[in-house]
């Protein structure tokens, strides 16, 4: 094993402070009474912890492509140690074997010949037209090719076995360990908490994980693309990208919006004035536009100074980081109008006149009396946008102002694919495997959030 | 009414003048007028002559705000501000990368913009609303429960798929309307049909939700309660009481969004490929035409503002207790 050298990526830094900042507000949420009743609602929830079980996994494959590092160069004992330009992931290690075996060009699913015929020598002289092999995709089967059904249903039948045995030992521990669980009332569903439907998520993720899994290693279980790089692999390595798209997003956004949305209720007169006139002169540029400027301006400020960055990756993940901010700035000002009108509704009420009567500071009213009344606006809205960002991304990456296109991105693969239907034979995998993944990440995200929205919304109770 | 519209108008402007400014900051000031030369004509073959030559055939080569070597009014005329973004208050967009009058390019592509999108805004409407009164009416059913599934599986697949999926089963297997493509008069309708298809299909998961929302803060309403209590049938209640009070809170999403129509939308024209302002847009936006994005930023502030506008004299029409003041 060569040496190896940390790189911290910004977004990567990013990332693990967004999961910090989750694990603090988790340990704030679980001192105050009422915040804890909503995600006790929450977690009660069948729907909403299945999707959180589904947008958790997503998370994992995220957070492990988050840790990211450069493998040292082999030099002359003696020499200062140079590192590849290569800047890799925890995830891409795990992943070697997909992101090595590239083949030529498409292939399909499962296969083990390229899609399309192809002029071959012959062994003994003369040339053939026919599907030639893939040089990873089924080699371990050698001569008997034609029990390539038969294998892939063997190592199906394989892992679905091991899978549902894993499973099973899950359920044992969660039955034994957690309090007042047993397995007779997680089966009947009478847990508090919604046991039963993150369980019963859990074994369907994993009978698909594992079998796919197992897979992997012989064949292209998605197929391979246009430059024959396994499409599993970069459905793998988008996650990360839609999930860094859609929380540091809201990371930008959120004080920007909590700050100003509160101030502008709080203090009314000129400042209500003058950050009214600020969100309704973003607010009235169409916000693809807006994004397009501003886009458009940050990649002549990358294009005139390559000094900055010192691999390409760096250059990449700025060009992500940028984006976020940009989304962040043209989409803070939904939340923030919405907390100006609730902070005036607020702040006539009894209980805040009582506090400014008794003198208490307005930073103090704002941070204790305030704030913790509008929390459940801010967490709804939160994983309101959560979706839509990712949806946006690909919207995004397809017009040409998203993420770097040597970025794997949902946006990107689907930006190169969206000729492949035109083709003869149709190409449809790529397109298929990342539509579908996005589908279930928004899907998850989506049912998250009316959890969320049922049991944090006063109104809806 | 009048009077009114007219200080909405008056308030409109300073509103502008911020749209204006930002995207002057953002185009000339956040990157100077030499960095977009370098852009244009590409890293290798830079000179500083290459680049004043392209500063001057555009008028880029002025002072930003003041241009002290001129005299009297010119200080503030001859400017790169006064150009190219005061001017754009009275129409005049400037040129082209190509070298085309946009003003003119404008004109001509709302045409195309407004006879996909017109259709596809009416139709969508019409189509969500219904569906979002049926959920309603058949609230806590499981007609509605499985129509709310739906809507959200709906409303989770990205707006590309619909655009991909569709052209690809309605005009490359079933060979049933060309893939894409606009025509002249009458015979676009043939071109038209698959775009507003997939507009209409593609909205309908986010708006029959939101438009259910609506229907169901109705109901709870007194009034309704009323209206059974003398003894009204459902129906008559639902489009009679309902329906009509659910206006107010639809037309403020709705009205606001009619004058963007003439802005077209990017990716279905794109895609279809239609000569009309999205398209345009995208163009610019991968040719780097900086000239052509601050004038569909321009218009499209504009556009959102006589929204506004229209969205507060439509609540007169709907609401008679709405008074102008």
């Amino acid at each position: 094993m060569n040496g190896w050298q940390l790189v911290i990526l910004w977004s990567d830094g990013l990332v693990w402070l967004l999961l910090a900042a989750g694990l603090a507000l988790g340990g704030l949420i679980a001192r105050s009474p009422p915040l804890r009743v909503a995600w006790q609602r929450v977690g009660a929830n069948r729907i909403g912890m299945a999707s959180a079980t589904v947008l958790l996994a997503f998370v994992g494959i995220g957070l492990l492509d988050s840790l990211h590092y450069r493998v040292a160069l082999d030099g002359k004992p003696g020499e200062p140690i140079r590192y590849a330009i290569e800047v890799l992931s925890v995830l891409d290690a795990l992943a070697t074997p997909l992101r090595t075996r590239n083949e030529k060009t498409y292939s399909a699913p499962l296969a083990s010949r390229l899609y399309a015929k192809e002029t071959l020598d012959q062994p003994g002289g003369g040339a053939q037209r026919d599907y030639p092999r893939l040089k990873h995709g089924g080699l371990h089967l050698g001569e008997r090719e034609n029990e390539r059904l038969a294998d892939i249903a063997f190592t199906t039948f394989r892992a679905v076995v091991l899978a549902f045995l894993g499973w099973l030992a899950v359920v044992a521990v969660v039955a034994s360990t957690v309090n007042g669980a047993g397995w007779r009332k997680i089966w009947r569903g009478e847990t508090a908490f919604a046991w039963s439907a993150v369980l019963a998520t859990l074994g369907v993720l994993l009978l698909v994980a594992v079998p796919v899994f197992s897979l992997s290693g012989q064949y292209h279980v998605f197929g391979t693309d246009k430059v024959g790089q396994d499409v599993l692999y970069q459905i793998l390595k988008s996650v990360r990208t839609a999930l860094i798209i859609g929380l540091v997003t809201t990371l930008v956004m959120l004080p920007l919006a909590v700050l100003l949305g509160i101030v502008a209720g709080y203090f009314r007169g000129w400042v209500d004035d003058v950050i009214q006139y600020v969100y309704t002169v973003l607010n009235s540029i169409p916000g693809v536009l807006l994004i397009a400027a501003a886009v458009l301006m940050m990649q002549v400020v990358i294009d005139t100074h390559p000094a900055w960055f010192a691999t390409a990756a760096e250059r990449a993940d700025l060009r992500l980081l940028a984006l976020c901010f940009i989304l962040g700035i043209t989409s803070w000002t939904g939340l923030c109008r919405l907390l100006r009108g609730e902070t005036l509704k607020l702040r006539e009420l009894e209980y805040i006149q009582a506090a400014q009567a008794f003198g208490v500071s307005s930073t103090r009213i704002i941070g204790r009396h305030i704030l913790p009344n509008l929390m459940h606006i801010v967490i709804i809205a939160l994983v309101m946008d959560f979706s839509g960002l990712v949806l946006a991304e690909a919207v995004l990456s397809y017009v040409g102002i998203g993420v770097d296109p040597t970025m794997t991105s949902f946006g990107t693969m689907i930006n190169n694919a969206r000729m492949e239907l035109g083709r003869e034979p149709v190409v449809w995998w790529s397109l298929a495997a990342a539509f579908s993944a996005m589908f279930i990440l928004v899907l998850a995200a989506n049912l998250f959030a009316d959890a969320i929205r049922d049991a944090f919304d006063p109104r809806a109770a | 009414m009048l009077a009114y519209i007219l200080r909405r108008l008056f308030y409109a402007l300073p509103i502008l003048i911020g749209v204006n400014l930002l995207t002057f900051a953002l185009f000339f000031i956040v990157n100077t007028p030499d960095d977009m030369a370098r852009m244009q004509l590409g890293v290798k073959r830079v000179t500083p002559e290459a680049i004043a030559h392209w500063k001057a055939e555009r008028g880029y080569d002025k002072p930003l705000f003041i241009n002290l070597a001129a005299s009297g009014l010119s200080t503030v005329t001859n400017t790169i501000f006064f150009d190219k973004s005061a001017r754009m208050f009275v129409g005049d967009f400037g040129r082209a990368e190509d070298g085309r009058d946009i003003a003119r390019e404008i004109g001509a592509r709302m045409g195309p913009s407004l006879a996909i999108a017109l259709p596809t805004f009416m139709l969508g409407l019409f189509v969500t609303v219904s569906f979002a009164l049926l959920l309603a009416f058949f609230r806590a059913t499981a007609l509605d429960v499985w129509g709310v599934v739906l809507c959200v599986a709906m409303m989770s697949i990205s707006g590309l798929f619909y655009i991909i999926g569709g052209q690809y089963l309605i005009a490359k297997v079933w060979k049933l309307v060309p893939i894409s493509g606009f025509g002249d008069g009458l015979d676009a309708w043939r071109f038209l049909v698959l775009p507003v298809f997939i507009g209409v299909i593609s909205g309908i998961g986010s708006s029959t939700r939101w438009y259910r929302t609506i229907f169901l803060e109705e109901v709870s309403k007194d009034y309704v309660r009323t209206a059974r209590a003398k003894g009204l049938p459902e129906t008559l209640v639902f489009f009679r009481h309902i329906l009509r009070n659910a206006m107010i809170p639809i037309l403020t999403g709705v009205v606001v969004v009619i004058p963007l129509l003439f802005m077209g939308s990017l990716l279905t024209e794109s895609f279809f490929g239609i000569p009309g302002l999205g398209s345009y847009t995208i163009d610019a936006i991968n040719a780097q035409d900086f000239a052509v994005v601050r004038a569909m930023v321009f218009i499209g502030a504009v556009l959102y503002i006589i929204g506004l506008i229209l969205t507060d004299i439509s609540y007169t029409l709907v609401d008679p207790r709405i008074r102008f003041s």
